[in-house]
């Protein structure tokens, strides 16, 4: 029997000819992210089990990305970040994205590819669940707590068990009014919630050969939603040049074999969807727009990790061009080269930016800011009983700050075609180059 | 590992996430900061709405007052732990007093952090079990023999085998049970 690409990846880094589903092994990590929330933590772990003095594993290879509550007043919030940069430079770590210097980036998912930190083939552990964000450029990439990041952070080392896989297959052609964001929606709502625990989630056919890299981000990074340890898409020649042009880190391409076995197969046929979203108060809450078409709102909201990178915007600016917003709408680039686009791409004979303010949106400062709250003074968080359409990733109860609030979550697209009227909406109207 | 549980349990429904577990605004208390670590405790299970929060009245809060709470054994359906990988999750309920969650089914890195910090037994139903349980009831727990009894009902439950994490919980946390193999 064969083996998936997520198993390919793993007995690699266990040095292994193989690997099964369900087997435990010791592996080899080649790159530890955290961040300011879990940070500080993991930092005090590491000290209280390895000494004060201990060296972290690989200087190149601990990447700290501060991205969650840097635009606050909270005093906590604000020393988690000083014991983020003591840590570094204490460490004399080279890849530390600090806040209020020319440095900062932003949200790290994001930032992790961008900075060339994310190469094919590699084990990508870091402190946050959408970690499987990477595994769009290859890559077997999950979330894990505090405990097991002091652990690698010490070690180079984690333990795995190695997950089943569940394979989707996206034939047809992509809707013009659809993105990468109503696709995993969809897929979500197919398995459910927790239809991928403990599973892998592997994509792939012409449809995710056709989009490009952020696309495929988007769609790895919301397979925790439904339960994924990691998602993943094989690297093709776009997903090389990617990465070349950001490091020059050797890497290794792994592809599954024809003969490896899944614990499920999805044939999707996209030319036959609409687009998606996810009604309060969980991710799996799948409807067509035309099911909810109409629904009233208070606010959209554009940004994160999921739904706050450039190419999110540019489908906003497009849907937005000439118009007025009928509701609150916050603009949130993720990073700060997200925002640097946002000032220099154009849709016509505009900058996004400039679309975007002329329609009346608000835009913050880049960083997590209300996809999941934070402290109360967070840009466009929900602090009463919003109504909220988001290209966010989560709708729990309380995600974004009040527990009165409700999110729906949608493309940007969707989102920015519903800031325009108030309600959820259909976004062909509003694209007229389609 | 204490393998003989026993206490008062406290009962929630599917799909408790960790935002619910510990809120995204307490996250700013550092755990491994000995004054701050309590307030974790103070606030577990916060963020579970209003009428799902202690079945079957749903209105009664974890920790009414102070930092720990009266109840040590925690009951759950499916998928308990979704979303965020914060492991203040787990810590947020160790911290409060709960022993042990038993729900039908986990998710990943919850189940994860529970068992690699040592925080908590997470304890797996092979059937639903929360609409059999009431918030106040005393159970006893035998991870032994995998036997859940409620001695209010006196009805028994079976519970899966630890299976894998048993070795990592009886060694305490995965910093010694990678030392125990040799890592």
């Amino acid at each position: 029997m064969g083996m998936t690409l997520t198993e390919k990846i793993i007995a690699n880094a266990a040095g292994r000819d193989s690997v099964k589903a369900g087997e435990n092994v010791w592996v080899n990590v080649n790159v530890l992210m955290t961040h300011d929330v879990c940070g500080p933590g993991t930092i005090g772990i590491f000290k209280d089990k390895f000494g004060a003095d201990a060296k972290v594993f690989d200087k190149e290879n601990v990447v700290i990305i501060p991205d969650h509550y840097i635009f606050t007043e909270d005093k906590r919030a604000l020393r988690n970040i000083d014991i983020l940069t003591d840590f570094a430079k204490e460490q004399e770590l080279p890849h530390y994205y600090q806040p209020g210097t020319d440095t900062y980036m932003g949200v790290c998912h994001v930032t992790l590819p961008e900075k060339g930190h994310v190469r094919p083939g590699e084990i990508i552990l870091g402190t946050d669940s959408h970690t499987c964000t990477h595994g769009a450029l290859g890559a077997f990439a999950t979330g894990i707590g505090n405990t097991d990041a002091a652990f690698t952070m010490g070690t180079g080392r984690t333990w795995l068990k190695v997950p089943e896989t569940i394979k989707f297959v996206l034939e047809g052609k992509l809707p013009k009014t659809m993105m990468a964001k109503d696709l995993i929606l969809h897929m979500i709502g197919e398995i459910g919630f927790s239809g991928a625990t403990y599973c892998a989630m592997e994509f792939e056919g012409p449809v995710i050969d056709e989009l490009s890299i952020e696309e495929r981000m988007t769609i790895c990074n919301m397979a925790i939603e439904a339960g994924g340890k990691n998602g993943v898409i094989a690297a093709d020649a776009k997903v090389e040049a990617y990465v070349k042009e950001r490091t020059d880190v050797p890497y290794t391409l792994f592809k599954a074999d024809a003969d490896a076995d899944y614990k499920d197969v999805y044939v999707i046929n996209c030319s036959e969807l609409e687009p998606t979203v996810a009604i309060p108060s969980a991710p799996d809450k799948r409807k067509g727009v035309s099911e909810i078409k109409g629904t009233e709102l208070t606010r959209a909201y554009i940004g994160s990790c999921t739904g706050g990178k450039t190419e999110d915007f540019a489908a906003a600016a497009e849907v937005m061009y000439g118009q007025k917003v009928a509701m609150d709408t916050f603009v949130v680039p993720s990073t700060t080269f997200v925002e640097k686009d946002l000032r220099t791409l154009k849709y016509k004979d505009k900058t996004y930016m400039e679309i975007f303010l002329e329609a009346g949106c608000r835009i913050g400062p880049p960083g997590c800011a209300a996809c999941l709250g934070g402290p109360e003074d967070t840009f466009g968080r929900a602090n009463s009983n919003e109504i909220v359409v988001s290209t966010t990733n989560r709708n729990f109860p309380g995600r974004m700050g009040s527990m009165q609030a409700q999110v729906y979550l949608a493309s940007p697209y969707v989102a920015a075609a519903s800031a325009l009227t108030g309600v959820i909406t259909q976004p062909d109207e509003y694209l007229e180059s389609k | 590992m204490n393998s003989l549980i026993k206490g008062k349990a406290f009962v929630l429904g599917d799909n408790i996430d960790t935002d619910q577990i510990i809120p995204a605004k307490y996250l700013s208390y550092d755990p491994s900061n000995e004054e701050e670590k309590k307030y974790f405790g103070k606030f577990a299970l916060f963020g579970v709405p209003e009428g799902e929060s202690g079945y079957p009245g749903g209105d009664i809060r974890y920790v009414s007052e102070g930092y720990k709470s009266d109840y040590n054994i925690i009951i759950a359906g499916e998928n308990f732990g979704c979303g965020s990988s914060r492991e203040h999750a787990p810590f947020a309920l160790a911290e409060a007093g709960a022993e042990i969650v038993v729900a039908q089914s986990f998710a990943r890195i919850y189940f994860r952090n529970s068992v690699n910090g040592g925080y908590l037994v997470p304890s797996e139903t092979p059937v639903k079990i929360n609409e059999e349980v009431a918030t106040g009831d005393e159970l006893e727990i035998d991870l032994e023999i995998n036997k859940l009894k409620n001695l209010t009902s006196g009805k028994e439950y079976d519970l899966n085998p630890l299976g894998d994490i048993k070795a990592i919980m009886e060694a305490g946390d995965v910093f010694k049970y990678a030392k125990q193999m040799g890592e």
